[in-house]
């Protein structure tokens, strides 16, 4: 018992022997924090990485949500230089919490205007992407039917336990369509987004916390009995990319209703209290340029701010919404937190 | 032989709560004695055993084991044996391995191990089972497998618990000569409890009697039978002739108003007594004599009279109730000519000589 | 009795600083630091929804632990009594739903019951287009029959192992005074049974009050538990103060069953001489029990469809099959800088299980010695030890980064913050498991070792382990098991260098496309590969005579 006892308290001061040790402090160390979407080539890492002879860390905490919270409850002794996606539906808490510092780069003027989310100046937009309904090709032929024009029709007898979305209050890309519903049916007019919501709900729409839950479990394309997902504009685009035989076309389709997309801008920051600000600086000047702006497309199936940058050749199956939801950084940060209140009161009590 | 006691207890006390466990109890142990704690369940036996073996603490009072002091020495540095009720034989190990564990706790070399473990099971007759698993063993086998356990590392001091409660009476009352005989012929020091005054009697160099936490009565067997302490000691004996009477009259013998007569036994009154004080009156069953006609006027006697009232052969005696006054006597006699033509109805004299006679303050409540 | 004061202070010491600490950090930081204000709970428990989830939570993990102990006691009769060819390999599968991400274990009940499943496929080829199909997709009867899924192998672990060392006799006597094989395990059997089972029941009871993933990916988000509510809270909401208020009131209300669970199991506790193993399995079998033996199998076999349907998915493409999944794993053709070779990833899952296996065993065993010394406290303590599995990975993770952002104890972008955040969720397995043995063991046995000479700690070399070791190797199975599975902390806490194989599975899942359903599915096949050999050679770990017990 004593030895047991010995063992334990020795690998405790083991342990943190070890952790002490651990806190390396090199001179020219970037680190990222990012979410664990994100992704890019380490080729382009290290193409940064010597030119500025520094080595970059990136650090994955979670969630697009989780990372910014850790973030936030790590403000003013970050274990990061640089947070990378926040994007415009957190980007109201980042501000409040004031967790950047300011820093605008000289390339923003190739980005253009309605990607530049952030007038203060703190966030830099690095990528974007569209949030919209995905529908499976065959499912829809079987049946003989064709893909809604309007979301008033996803309430109808036809698509009855057809679409499959994710929670708003958990989910970035549920929460994307709640703010695009938002858009579509307003707040206050006789037939309001919620009045929207509560339809679907008598239609059976099914609600699931994430989009991976949502897309390969109930998502008819793989096995599931909804031919309807909310998803990405570039997820047919990426279903021909990994396709596992040559394909013609991918086999899902974008349904693209006018005011019924929601674009979402995903930037990157510096953090206060960052130990290599000038180093953080440039690699915001070099995420916007196109090295790393065409390297990503296609790791993470979302559209490079740069005008510049070219994207790959079957982005062709990512199509573009001619007219998204119009909806600022700024109403969604006030509002955000009561439509998924009000949200989960309709669809989820 | 220099006979100081290689155990000596003094004062030992232990309370759980309010109740006592073990009450003042103070005892002496001689090298090579085989000392029997006798007395009923749950009266403190065990606790006694666990606490010199020092599994358990007491209160207040001392034990010495040669002399020295063994408060503080833990239960593995005592060097004492200890053998269960229930065994405690260790189920993941054979035969060997329960016999050699204290062997190699003491870091002796495997082969002398091995020599001693033999020789331990030669000594308790289970030569060729080294290898069995303790689940293929008999109840006597195991028995015996934990004594050559308790026995092997030569402790200074045995105790066993009740070890062979568990078994039936012919193959217990074979292990207990067995017991006797294995114990003695190593000359250990050992102290043996259990609740069986005749596997007591026929184990035990000294009793000692223990009620309520208590030592009441120690003593060679043959004296207990002869004086009990107490009424509780003379009943454990299986004593039947327990007759409540009055003191009438002490001067240089005792007379006793009781339910068979009066009654006179030799000697003074017990301690604090005087006449008109209750008493209990203790015959020995095997010192009466019994005769169809009165025996006449033998020594200080006195001679009652009364009826058979129940005859019963056992072996060579004979077990005569006898009813008289209001209450009965059992004698034991030889079944000699003399007596066998007695049966229930007949009268017959009792002669109870004063040598026959122990008188026991009553029992408390 | 100073060695054992020493004891304590080791698994209290880890509990302390690994667990309190963080744990009151981030309770503090989300309250502002400042004083308690009861405000967010008069918030919380003002609000019917709230409310309404912590019912839920409450009593679907009733009636989960309930099913589970149904579904498991029969599997665990089979192992503790019957032996058979293959009986090791059988029981390192049984265990594979356990540490299952639980999208990929959704995505095995698709395979399966899913409209396209194999089973309504087959209906439909059997009787034809209009043929019954089995709807069970979000409803609530999923979310048992998942709970029961995941959690069964808890309770055949732990009761088989203690009934394995259970004497037949018991049953054999209740069988001569004329009692029915039903009477004799309702009025013998069971009540014998009973640490064990409360011990298992305490562990399924938890996983199925906190779990996350389980309830929401097969249930949908109206089956949100207090978990959910929590992530909710602090991660979207981002309103620290009642997500920390819902976090103190899931411990409160949780150490409040586990007082009561742990007291009951305590209770329940008889010192039962425990026999050889051989003793019990060398019995005669009647026809009766074969016809039982292969009853239970082939039922084992039906509840691990859902995992060999996933199998045969990933081995599967569109020319049949062939292991193109799994060389696909082994190229990295977009160069990304987060991708990992499956030889390393499965390497930081096996060491990290491993460390996290090693510190368990020691908090866990140190823990159990703790908890059955005599004593009225016994019961808080127990409860206390089983906190962890309460506490979300949020709120942990979150408390650790909390904790240990400053030098000289800078934790954040260890491996070592994984590493204790495995052993916290895989400590309480150890303690679970030994305690039934602890306590049914005689005290006689180490008594009689120590009076023939053996120190205390010799004591526990050569009587007790061997006598727990069995116990202790299920609890390792288990603690081995957590930390392969887990990826809720992994994700939140570890840098791409340590991905573990959850974690590659889950970046996988992450994006659209059939070549990264089938590498997940194929990574899968991988996780439930080593994991049933690491099972196996744990199962096949032998010490002297360990092997008996």
């Amino acid at each position: 018992m004593i030895r047991t006892t010995v063992i334990t308290l020795t690998m405790l001061i083991l342990i943190f022997i070890v952790a002490c040790g651990d806190d390396e402090d090199e001179d020219n160390e970037l680190v990222i924090m990012t979410h664990d979407s994100f992704n890019i080539s380490e080729a382009v890492i290290e193409e940064f990485e010597e030119a500025n002879d520094a080595t970059v860390v990136l650090q994955q905490a979670g969630d697009a949500g989780e990372a910014l919270v850790r973030a936030i409850l790590e403000k003013g002794n970050p274990s990061a230089d640089l947070l990378y996606g926040v994007d415009n539906t957190y980007l109201g808490r980042a501000l409040d919490e004031e967790i950047f510092e300011k820093y605008e780069s000289d390339l923003l003027d190739q980005v253009p205007d309605e990607f530049e989310f952030d007038s203060s100046g703190h966030v830099t937009p690095i990528n974007y992407g569209y949030v919209n309904l995905n529908y499976h090709l065959d499912f829809l032929s079987e049946n003989g039917l064709t893909p809604p024009t309007t979301l008033e029709e996803l309430t109808g007898p036809d698509w009855d336990g057809s679409l499959v979305v994710e929670n708003p209050a958990t989910s970035s890309p549920g929460l994307a369509f709640l703010i695009a519903t938002v858009a579509y049916f307003g707040e206050d007019d006789d037939y309001d987004y919620l009045d929207f919501w509560a339809d679907l709900k008598a239609n059976d729409v099914l609600v699931k916390d994430g989009w991976s839950d949502a897309y390969y479990t109930d998502f008819s394309m793989y096995g599931g009995d909804r031919p309807l997902v909310v998803s990405y504009a570039t997820s047919p685009a990426a279903e021909f990319f990994f396709s596992e035989d040559p394909i013609e076309a991918p086999p899902t389709g974008n349904i693209l209703i006018d005011n019924a997309t929601f674009t979402q801008v995903e930037g990157i920051g510096i953090l206060k209290g960052a130990n290599s600000k000038n180093l953080a600086k440039k690699f915001i000047d070099f995420a916007l340029g196109t090295t790393f702006q065409e390297d990503f497309p296609d790791k993470m199936f979302v559209y490079p701010v740069n005008k510049n940058a070219a994207t790959p050749d079957f982005f062709r199956f990512a199509e573009v919404p001619s007219q998204p939801a119009s909806i600022g950084a700024e109403e969604i940060g006030e509002k955000r937190d009561g439509w998924i209140q009000e949200w989960t009161n309709v669809v989820l009590r | 032989m220099p006979e100081t006691p290689i155990l000596r207890l003094e004062n030992v006390h232990k309370s759980y709560g309010d109740t006592f466990a073990i009450h003042d109890v103070s005892l002496d142990v001689d090298r090579g004695e085989l000392v029997c704690l006798l007395g009923p369940s749950g009266c403190g036996k065990t606790t006694l055993l666990r606490i010199i073996a020092g599994l358990e603490s007491m209160d207040s009072g001392t034990i010495s084991f040669d002399g020295q002091n063994v408060q503080g020495v833990t239960p593995h540095s005592r060097g004492f044996g200890l053998m269960f009720q229930d065994l405690a034989l260790f189920p993941h190990m054979d035969v060997f391995g329960n016999v050699g564990f204290g062997l190699r706790m003491q870091g002796m070399s495997s082969d002398r191990v091995q020599m001693r473990v033999d020789e331990m099971l030669e000594l308790v007759d289970l030569g060729n089972y080294r290898n069995r698993k303790i689940h293929e063993l008999s109840g006597g086998e195991r028995q015996r497998v934990a004594l050559a356990r308790s026995l092997a590392p030569a402790p200074k001091l045995l105790m066993l618990d009740e070890p062979l409660g568990s078994l039936d009476r012919v193959l217990r009352e074979s292990l207990q000569v067995q017991v006797r005989s294995i114990l003695k012929e190593i000359g250990v020091t050992a102290i043996y409890v259990t609740h069986d005054k005749d596997e007591a009697f026929a184990l035990a160099d000294t009793i000692v009697f223990v009620d309520r936490g208590a030592v009441v009565q120690a003593g060679p067997p043959e004296a207990l039978f002869r004086a009990p302490a107490t009424e509780m000691v003379a009943r454990s004996l299986g004593l039947r002739n327990l007759i409540p009477g009055t003191i009438v009259r002490a001067s240089d013998s005792v007379e006793v108003a009781s339910t068979v007569g009066t009654l006179v036994a030799g000697g003074s009154p017990p301690d604090g007594m005087m006449t008109g004080d209750d008493v209990l009156v203790i015959i020995n069953e095997r010192g009466l004599s019994i005769a169809p006609v009165r025996h006449g006027s033998a020594g200080n006697g006195i001679e009652l009279s009364g009826v058979i009232n129940a005859r019963k052969f056992r072996g060579g005696e004979s077990e005569i109730h006898i009813t008289v006054g209001q209450g009965e006597v059992v004698a034991i006699a030889p079944s000699n000519d003399a007596q066998s033509s007695l049966t229930a109805g007949d009268d017959i004299f009792v002669f109870v000589p004063p040598e026959s006679i122990t008188l026991l303050p009553p029992s408390q409540g | 009795m100073r060695a054992s004061r020493l004891l304590a202070i080791g698994p209290l010491a880890f509990l302390g600083v690994f667990f309190l600490y963080p744990l009151v950090a981030i309770l503090a930081k989300s309250f502002g630091g400042g004083a308690l204000d009861l405000g967010p709970f008069q918030v919380l428990l003002g609000d019917s929804y709230y409310l309404g989830r912590i019912w839920f939570t409450i009593w679907q993990a009733a009636f989960s632990t309930f099913l589970t102990l149904l579904l498991g006691l029969p599997v665990a009769y089979l192992f503790a009594r019957h032996e058979f060819p293959g009986k090791t390999l059988l029981k390192a599968l049984t265990t594979l739903p356990f540490i299952m991400p639980t999208i990929v274990v959704a995505m095995g009940f698709v395979a399966l019951l899913g409209p396209g499943g194999l089973v309504n496929t087959g209906l439909s080829n059997l009787f034809g287009a209009h043929a019954p199909q089995i709807r069970i997709a979000n409803t609530l009867t999923i979310i048992f029959m998942a709970h029961a899924f995941y959690n069964y192998s808890i309770v055949v672990r732990i009761v088989s192992a203690y009934w394995a060392n259970l004497s037949p006799q018991f049953e054999e006597s209740s069988a001569m005074l004329g009692a029915g094989r039903v009477q004799t395990f309702r009025h013998v059997t069971l009540p014998l049974l009973l640490p064990a089972i409360w011990s298992s029941a305490i562990l399924v009871y938890i996983f199925s009050f906190t779990s996350f993933g389980v309830v929401l990916v097969l249930g949908g988000s109206q089956f949100a538990t207090m978990e959910v509510a929590i992530y909710e809270l602090t991660v979207k909401l981002f309103r620290l103060e009642i997500a920390g208020a819902l976090a103190i009131i899931q411990i409160v209300f949780t150490y409040v069953f586990l007082f009561v669970y742990t007291r009951i199991q305590a209770r329940s506790a008889v010192p039962v001489t425990l026999v050889h193993r051989e003793a019990v399995s060398q019995r005669k079998k009647s026809v009766r029990d074969m016809i039982v033996v292969v009853g239970i199998i082939a039922g084992l076999l039906v509840i691990l469809s859902p995992l060999l349907a996933l199998v045969e998915r990933a081995i599967s493409t569109s020319d049949g099959y062939s292991p193109t999944h799994f060389v696909a794993l082994f190229s990295n053709d977009s160069g990304s800088y987060f991708y990992r070779s499956p030889l390393q990833v499965i390497w930081n899952s096996i060491r990290f299980a491993l460390a996290s296996m090693v510190i368990a065993m020691l908090v866990g065993t140190a823990a159990a010695y703790i908890i059955v010394r005599p004593g009225r406290r016994s019961s808080i303590i127990d409860a206390l030890f089983m906190l962890p599995l309460v506490v979300s990975a949020v709120t942990l993770g979150f408390g650790f980064l909390v904790a240990f952002n400053r030098p000289p104890v800078d934790l954040r972008g260890s491996w070592l913050i994984l590493v204790i955040a495995h052993s916290l969720v895989a400590y309480p397995f150890v303690i679970r498991t030994l305690l039934p043995v602890l306590r049914g063991m005689p005290p006689h046995l180490k008594e009689s070792a120590a009076v023939l000479g053996a120190s205390p700690l010799r004591v526990f070399i050569h009587v007790e382990l061997p006598i727990i070791a069995r116990a202790l190797i299920v609890g390792a199975t288990f603690a081995f098991a957590v930390s392969m599975g887990e990826f809720g902390a992994s994700l939140l806490l570890v840098r791409p260098e340590f991905a573990t194989i959850p974690v590659a599975i889950f970046r996988l899942l992450g994006q659209p496309g059939e070549a990264n359903l089938g590498q997940a599915l194929a990574m899968s096949t991988l996780l439930m590969a080593v994991v049933a050999l690491g099972f196996v050679t744990i199962e096949r770990f032998r010490y002297r005579d360990v092997g008996g017990f």
